[in-house]
């Protein structure tokens, strides 16, 4: 149905299409800013007072090349790593195994189970207790720390269960026929049929993981050589530590760099996600909506 | 023989109906039915009892001047005297303040904004420009607070853009911004927007996806304009939807986001900055005051626990829409 627009009509979608534009710039603009910075000249850098849009001076990648050497950023980074791997892979089972357990509509207490675990949504025990609890059980400053506590999310497995129960109980069946038991539905029928749901609850894991700090502040308290990205970034970026300028004493005027490192080690950490995200993208909507859906 | 048959009747399923004395009967008999889905249900309960309901067991702990050496049973019992040094304390007020202006503020600008967003982008006809807008919108949510509040420390400094910006607006000349107690709201606020405006949206541009397409034909038939099809058709189809999300917001109003204060606040802004959640953060891991930090906490989660049933119930009541 084409229909002539009024001229009150067209004035709106051209408001809202600069409108639009204007807020994709809001976006952009502060990691553009560091992006740009992070590869112009120091001196003109903290000489100018309003936004860089494009490289100052000469292109340099000399704030890189000190960041890239940085033995905090290179740990944090391998540690990060091994967090999002290790964490994905435990709450990957436990929640395929929780939507799973909770779904079985031959299992009399899945009800019960469910209050068990929706009620600690609602009331928990707060930071303090949770943090002895960790403490006596001697997590404390061990890699696990970061991985036990975090390792099971209620949101989780109701997007599991919720996937699992639009399955077909038919396909079930014929498998238990052919005498599969729990582990074999479990695996080998119902989560190939519910990759999305899992994918989402794989990206939340992941993403919330790269961008874990607090955790590992309160259970990492001295351990250095066990923290995550983020933790560094804190040191570099909050408490402005000069320790990345300070290793690379190869480069003669250093401290010149304070500010471009900073942002280097932004563009640096970021990058990943930044990159990963669009392709993902589609699978957030499905998390937000599946998430959305009542217990 | 009715004894036999019983036992044999026993033996074949559920007792119903006798309630708690038939439970260890039912859950044998479901345990022999379903043995792997216990053995998988093991690991996870396991989990809740040590990292959820261990913990509300700490609570206690709110109750008694803890040490360390006496344990939770062993130390000496004090009632409700963290919560008495808690109210009567000097930080309390400050506190409270802080903590319901910034949740206020932060709903006030943070909640409509996606769903205007939300709104906007849908009468925007262009696919391809509508997902762009959409891919670039999410982009800040994606940034770790700790690079979010590296971008506003570094942004505020003194010389930095937004300090520059502010300085040029006001004639005061370039200070850092986050030393400045009365700055540090809006720099709260508007960074939140920031951040999870695009995000936020997207819950409510699926949920208008579904509204039927088939009244906006009838409308159009009866004359209705945008504005009052949007009035009568979108908002009223989307409002479930907004509902839930502004109960789940309210009941979360007091946690405010403390993990982003953290970072970004110092002693100096502490007048406008530090909330019940820092509080409760520096007293326990900080000054080792387990006793008054928990009672802060479990008065805080006490209270959100309240929001949250006061909201539900009252949307409930009005609206027919509730999260339970």
């Amino acid at each position: 149905m084409v229909k002539k627009k009024s001229f009150g009509e067209i004035i709106f979608t051209i408001f809202n299409y600069l409108f639009m534009i204007a807020l994709c710039i809001i976006c952009i603009i502060p990691i553009w800013h560091v992006a740009m910075a992070s590869v112009s000249d120091p001196t003109l850098v903290s000489a100018t007072s309003g936004l860089i849009l494009r490289p100052l001076g000469q292109l340099s990648v000399t704030a890189y090349k000190i960041i890239l050497t940085y033995k905090g950023l290179l740990i944090g980074y391998s540690n990060t790593i091994f967090y999002v791997i290790a964490q994905c892979t435990i709450t990957g089972i436990l929640s395929v195994m929780g939507g799973y357990i909770v779904s079985r509509k031959t299992f009399r207490y899945r009800n019960f189970l469910m209050l068990f675990m929706i009620f600690t949504m609602l009331f928990n025990g707060g930071m303090i207790p949770s943090y002895m609890v960790v403490r006596n059980l001697n997590l404390i400053d061990t890699r696990w720390a970061m991985l036990i506590p975090s390792a099971i999310s209620v949101f989780n497995i109701i997007i599991m269960r919720t996937a699992i129960q639009g399955v077909p109980d038919s396909l079930e069946e014929s498998a238990r026929i052919d005498g599969a038991n729990d582990f074999v539905v479990m695996f080998r029928i119902i989560l190939p049929l519910c990759k999305a749901s899992f994918a989402v609850v794989m990206l939340f894991t992941a993403i919330g993981k790269w961008n874990e700090w607090f955790n590992a502040m309160i259970y990492l308290p001295t351990k250095t050589s066990l923290l995550p990205l983020q933790m560094f970034m804190r040191e570099l970026l909050i408490k402005s530590s000069g320790d990345a300028v300070n290793q690379a004493d190869m480069i003669s005027n250093a401290q010149l760099y304070m500010t471009l490192v900073k942002y280097a080690a932004i563009i640096v950490s970021t990058l990943p996600i930044l990159c990963v995200y669009p392709f993902v993208q589609k699978y957030f909507v499905k998390g937000v909506m599946i998430g959305s859906v009542k217990g | 023989m009715e004894h036999i048959q019983k036992r044999k009747k026993k033996a074949q399923g559920y007792i119903e109906g006798k309630g708690l004395r038939a439970l260890p009967h039912n859950i044998g008999y479901d345990f022999k039915k379903n043995k792997l889905i216990y053995l998988m249900s093991l690991p996870i309960v396991i989990w809740f009892i040590i990292f959820c309901y261990v913990p509300m067991g700490g609570i206690l702990m709110a109750f008694e001047k803890y040490s360390p050496v006496k344990g939770i049973i062993g130390s000496d019992w004090v009632g409700f005297g963290n919560f008495r040094a808690f109210f009567q304390g000097p930080y309390f007020l400050r506190l409270m303040k802080n903590t319901v202006v910034l949740g206020v503020l932060d709903l006030i600008v943070g909640f409509p904004a996606p769903i205007i967003f939300a709104l906007l982008l849908n009468e925007i006809t262009t696919k391809k420009f509508k997902k762009t807008v959409q891919t670039i919108s999410y982009m800040p949510y994606f940034i770790s607070s700790v690079v979010l509040c590296g971008l506003i420390t570094d942004f505020c400094a003194s010389g930095g853009v937004l300090s520059n910006l502010v300085a040029g607006v006001t004639n005061s000349g370039g200070r850092n911004l986050l030393g400045i107690s009365s700055y540090f709201r809006p720099i709260f606020v508007l960074s939140n927007l920031w951040q999870g405006l695009g995000y936020g949206s997207i819950i409510y541009i699926a949920s208008l996806s579904s509204v039927d397409q088939e009244l906006y034909e009838a409308a159009v038939m009866d004359g209705a304009n945008r504005i009052k099809q949007t009035i009568h058709i979108t908002l009223p189809g989307i409002a479930p939807t907004i509902i839930i999300m502004l109960i789940l917001r309210i009941s979360t109003l007091l946690q405010v986001s403390s993990d982003k204060i953290l970072l970004l606040y110092n002693p100096s802004i502490y007048k406008t900055a530090d909330v019940i959640n820092t509080y409760v953060y520096r007293e326990g891991l900080q000054n080792y005051n387990y006793g008054l930090s928990s009672a802060v906490g479990l008065f805080n989660s006490l209270i959100a626990t309240a929001l949250l049933l006061i909201t539900n119930k009252i949307s409930a009541k009005c609206s027919d829409t509730s999260l339970f």
